[in-house]
């Protein structure tokens, strides 16, 4: 099983300015917040293709079944955390 | 993937202006996922195509290819790859969906 923190890890090892949350019921299902400023300037699926690419082996051996994904840029992140 | 896949996947997202490669079909979604893309898109009342990808192995390895991306469900509007269930949901909120899909069903 791969531990919150590990996906996190990965995650940073791809994007290493990103601020990441993990959250798993079961160790199988994922769900992540990325916030990078990699993803200005790119539509959501290559912001999306990042963050799969860091976790690319595990979720080809299954180790991850599923993750969903929510990817904001620094700006984006701000105008979300004030609109809540 | 064979070229014979490729072939198929290419006619498949160009012959259908939306087209959902899922697990299950529409009635009977095997997977969460899947079933968030068919209910918006159901919600949003537009004709789409739908291929279960459990029933056919070259299909659910070669569309992970075709697309660089790793997971299913997968959305084709317009033969251009929109993205899997978070991004729908998202482009739902956002009411962008509803205009991609018009976009593309008056074309």
């Amino acid at each position: 099983m791969i531990s919150p923190n590990q996906v996190e890890a990965m995650i940073q090892a791809q994007l290493p300015d990103a601020q990441v949350q993990v959250l798993t019921n079961d160790g199988e299902h994922y769900e992540v917040i990325v916030v990078s400023s990699a993803f200005e300037g790119k539509g959501l699926v290559q912001q999306h293709q990042l963050v799969y690419k860091a976790i690319q082996q595990e979720m080809l051996s299954g180790a991850i079944h599923a993750m969903a994904v929510k990817t904001y840029t620094p700006d984006a992140w701000q105008s979300a955390a004030s609109a809540v | 993937m064979t070229p014979e896949t490729q072939a198929r996947i290419e006619g498949l997202v160009k012959q259908n202006k939306i087209m959902v490669f899922m697990k299950g079909n529409k009635l009977m979604p095997q997977c969460g996922f899947s079933n968030n893309v068919v209910q918006i898109l159901n919600v949003l009342g537009v004709p789409f195509e739908t291929v279960d990808v459990l029933a056919d192995e070259e299909i659910r390895q070669g569309i992970k290819e075709y697309s660089n991306w790793p997971t299913i469900p997968q959305v084709y509007i317009n033969g251009e790859f929109v993205g899997g269930s978070d991004i729908l949901i998202e482009l739902y909120q956002k009411g962008e969906l509803q205009q991609m899909v018009e976009v593309a069903l008056a074309s």
